[in-house]
């Protein structure tokens, strides 16, 4: 059997994240960045951002993570105002979190969304299983998130697994634009997993519905159909970000670099 | 209508399919039929694959007419695209046999939403209920299953129709996830454009953006640089091999091989780093656009090479092994077939079509991009079973490894020159094609002053998905799993 042999070479591909860094992780364009806050606005349009993720107001530059697809034009059109940042977390729990600057201080609505996912996620015993939805996506995210399973994420050794029931389901995991001919078929999965439950929206699309909304067929991002709980932009997101979002949401990020915001 | 002065695209004399039928009848493979809102009517675009090249026929629908002869009735192949012309622009077809909706059932009353018309449209809710469900006979009963799956997988929905252990019929609905694409590209300028057409099936991006921008290079009448052309190649046999081993881990996971699963998948995912390492993108978005790439690889040539050389090396060696795995060949020997007689009238694109001998590949064929200098050599099978459509794959595999090796290093000879030709901001209408993993895509792009006025996109899988419900026989239940794997068909570019 030659699958046996084969199979021992492949120990030491898995990333140490999240206990250590992961360097492909660290060095990853994962999001775009305003270069500080009262950004000017170097006039939105002609930033070119294809989905509208930047606008102007009169105090500055915003962005808006939750629209933005990567596609890099508005760092090429204005350096002096943006830039890329590298790293894979860029999950947020809040949908504001995505937005810069920052609609308000609200930290202790932070910590108190923090504290109900908390009281949520300790009923889930150390082995947490996922329900995958597809609501529209263009496929590319089905290939991110099952990557969590090959080798080199290997999500079994963080007690993550993949289940076929909703019944069996503790987060919800739900990737496209939210096609219209899916918004039932989700909500009967969200309506058949037992409480508590956990919902993320995986990539730029389930966010805001990103370059393929707007559209007659789309809701223009899942959080109309279901509550969401985390929320992972990218066009789509790396595996290392939707394991961050997981771990994030699930609160098993170790406190490596002094507590993260 | 709008002119063409490329010739591509060329109107059908006296309004009715008698043309287009002719051609078909001296060997020309139906490639698709798009439809769009042109002032006045419906335009339907016969394509048709000369020998050489992609070729259009327009016919028009007047508005106050509204209904058409079906094309099915000769070329059962249109079956599908004659279903969504009517979903999507409320067209009758006479004598269409099966005319159910397809990807979008809208109640009678509800206006349908018209891509390629002036104003987008409201939303529109899909209604199950529209499609009803034809019944063989008493003592039959139907088994959902879908449209939300198990595993991480694209929503569909297949009815398996039975009498008992055998199938008597199974029904694929795929409306689920239309997302009503052909619409958004209306107005869109053409950066946006190549973004959009990156995600109408996701994992071919790069094959889409090359489609795409290779119909606005035709219709302005302009050519890519030759470092332009080297670079989508190599982009495109890397998704090709990311893809292809993609099947070749499905089709271990229905079998259980668990190690195989795991060192394929290890593969893929160095596969995308690769890629990611060339342009910052895991799927190669953002590097074609219309007029060339946005930039050259990241990476010289030599490291390509080297950094490619260690993964097929591993590879390679795992395809091998798989395919002398004997409880493996097993499931796949014989199951879903696919016969070259069928798959030659269909059409049928890609590794399906050349898993039953059907040989047919733009990149040879109608070369584009670098082919042409690189020269790809056939991989053909014969069986037409999911073995054959394995062996297809992976031996395609080991070609796409050759291709992208050479154009890496024939790209180096280039490094300096522009990577794009400017666009004028003028009217034209094209067609371009691209040989994605999955088989041929197309789009149809007409644009006005520079911007996207219409744009249709046809993905191999809209095309061969239909032949899928035919190589059902025996044990569905059993074979499924390798039959949908070997099929390899992305969800998101049937409906789009
Ligand atoms: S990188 Fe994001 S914010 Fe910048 S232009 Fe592209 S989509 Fe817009």
């Amino acid at each position: 059997m030659p699958w046996m042999f084969r199979g021992l070479r492949n120990g030491v591909l898995t990333t140490g994240y999240p206990a250590r860094p992961d360097p492909y992780g660290e060095a990853w364009r994962g999001a775009v960045r305003l270069r500080g806050s009262g950004v000017p606005a170097p006039g939105a349009a002609r930033l070119g951002c294809p989905t509208g993720a930047l606008s102007e107001a009169p105090d500055g530059l915003r962005l808006d993570r939750g629209r933005c697809i990567l596609c890099g034009r508005c760092v090429e059109a204005a350096p002096e105002a943006l830039e890329w940042q590298a790293g894979a977390e860029v999950a947020a729990l809040r949908r504001d979190d995505l937005l810069a600057p920052s609609p308000g201080p609200e930290d202790e609505d932070l910590e108190a969304v923090r504290a109900d996912l908390a009281t949520r996620v300790s009923a889930l015993g150390r082995s947490v299983h996922l329900r995958h939805v597809d609501a529209g996506s263009d496929g590319s995210e089905e290939w991110e998130l099952a990557a969590l399973w090959n080798p080199v994420y290997d999500a079994h050794r963080l007690g993550i697994y993949l289940t076929a029931s909703p019944r069996h389901a503790d987060v919800l995991v739900v990737t496209g634009a939210g096609a219209r001919g899916m918004v039932a078929p989700l909500l009967a999965t969200y309506e058949a997993m037992p409480r508590p439950r956990v919902v993320m929206a995986l990539g730029t699309d389930a966010i805001s519905g990103g370059l393929v909304a707007p559209s007659y067929a789309l809701t223009g991002g899942i959080g109309a159909i279901v509550p969401v709980d985390v929320w992972v932009p990218g066009s789509p997101p790396s595996p290392l970000s939707i394991l961050h979002g997981l771990l994030l949401a699930l609160g098993r990020l170790p406190d490596r670099r002094g507590g993260r915001s | 209508m709008s002119t063409d002065p490329s010739g591509q695209v060329l109107p059908l004399s006296r309004g009715s399919w008698a043309e287009v039928l002719a051609r078909h009848g001296q060997g020309h493979r139906f490639a698709g039929l798009l439809a769009a809102a042109v002032p006045g009517g419906t335009r339907l675009t016969v394509v048709l694959a000369l020998a050489d090249r992609l070729q259009g026929y327009d016919r028009l629908v007047p508005d106050e007419l509204a209904r058409v002869d079906s094309l099915t009735a000769h070329l059962p192949a249109a079956a599908w695209y004659e279903r969504a012309m009517t979903d999507l622009h409320g067209l009758r077809v006479d004598g269409q046999p099966s005319p159910r909706p397809l990807v979008l059932p809208l109640p009678g009353q509800v206006s349908p939403p018209r891509p390629g018309g002036p104003a987008p449209s409201p939303a529109l809710e899909p209604d199950e209920h529209v499609i009803g469900l034809h019944v063989d006979g008493p003592g039959m009963f139907t088994i959902p299953h879908g449209p939300v799956r198990s595993g991480v997988t694209e929503s569909v929905e297949y009815l398996l129709e039975t009498p008992g252990e055998d199938i008597s019929h199974l029904h694929v609905r795929v409306f689920a996830k239309h997302r009503g694409i052909q619409s958004r590209f209306s107005g869109l300028g053409l950066p946006d454009a190549t973004l959009l057409a990156e995600r109408v099936e996701g994992v071919a991006s790069v094959a889409h953006a090359t489609a795409f921008a290779q119909a606005v290079e035709s219709a302005l009448g302009v050519q890519a640089p030759v470092c332009a052309g080297l670079s989508r190649v190599l982009h495109a046999e890397l998704e090709r091999i990311a893809n292809h081993v993609d099947v070749a881990l499905r089709l271990s996971e229905a079998a259980g091989l668990s190690v195989a699963v795991s060192r394929l998948g290890w593969h893929k995912e160095r596969v995308l780093r690769l890629v990611s390492q060339l342009c910052g993108n895991r799927f190669g978005r953002g590097v074609v656009i219309p007029g060339g790439v946005s930039r050259l690889p990241g990476l010289a040539g030599e490291q390509v090479v080297a950094a490619l050389t260690g993964i097929a090396d591993a590879l390679l060696a795992d395809a091998d092994a798989l395919m002398r795995t004997p409880s493996f060949l097993d499931r796949l020997r014989g199951t879903g077939p696919l016969d070259h007689g069928l798959a030659a009238r269909h059409g049928a694109l890609g590794p399906i079509g050349r898993g039953s001998g059907f040989d047919d590949d733009d990149r040879r064929l109608r070369p584009y991009a670098g082919y042409a200098q690189l020269c790809p050599e056939p991989v053909l099978g014969q069986a037409g079973d999911a073995q054959a459509r394995l062996a297809v794959r992976l031996g395609e595999v080991r070609e796409s490894v050759r291709l992208a090796r050479a154009a890496a290093l024939a790209l180096e000879e280039h490094r300096g020159e522009p990577t794009s030709v400017k666009l004028p901001a003028e009217d034209g209408r094209g067609l371009g094609w691209a040989e994605a993993p999955h088989g041929e895509v197309l789009y149809d792009v007409e644009l006005r002053a520079g911007t996207v006025l219409r744009a249709a996109p046809r993905s191999a899988s809209l095309h061969n998905l239909p032949l899928f419900a035919t190589t059902f026989q025996g044990d569905i239940f059993t074979d499924f799993p390798f039959v949908e794997a070997s099929f390899g068909l992305p969800i998101a570019g049937v409906v789009l």
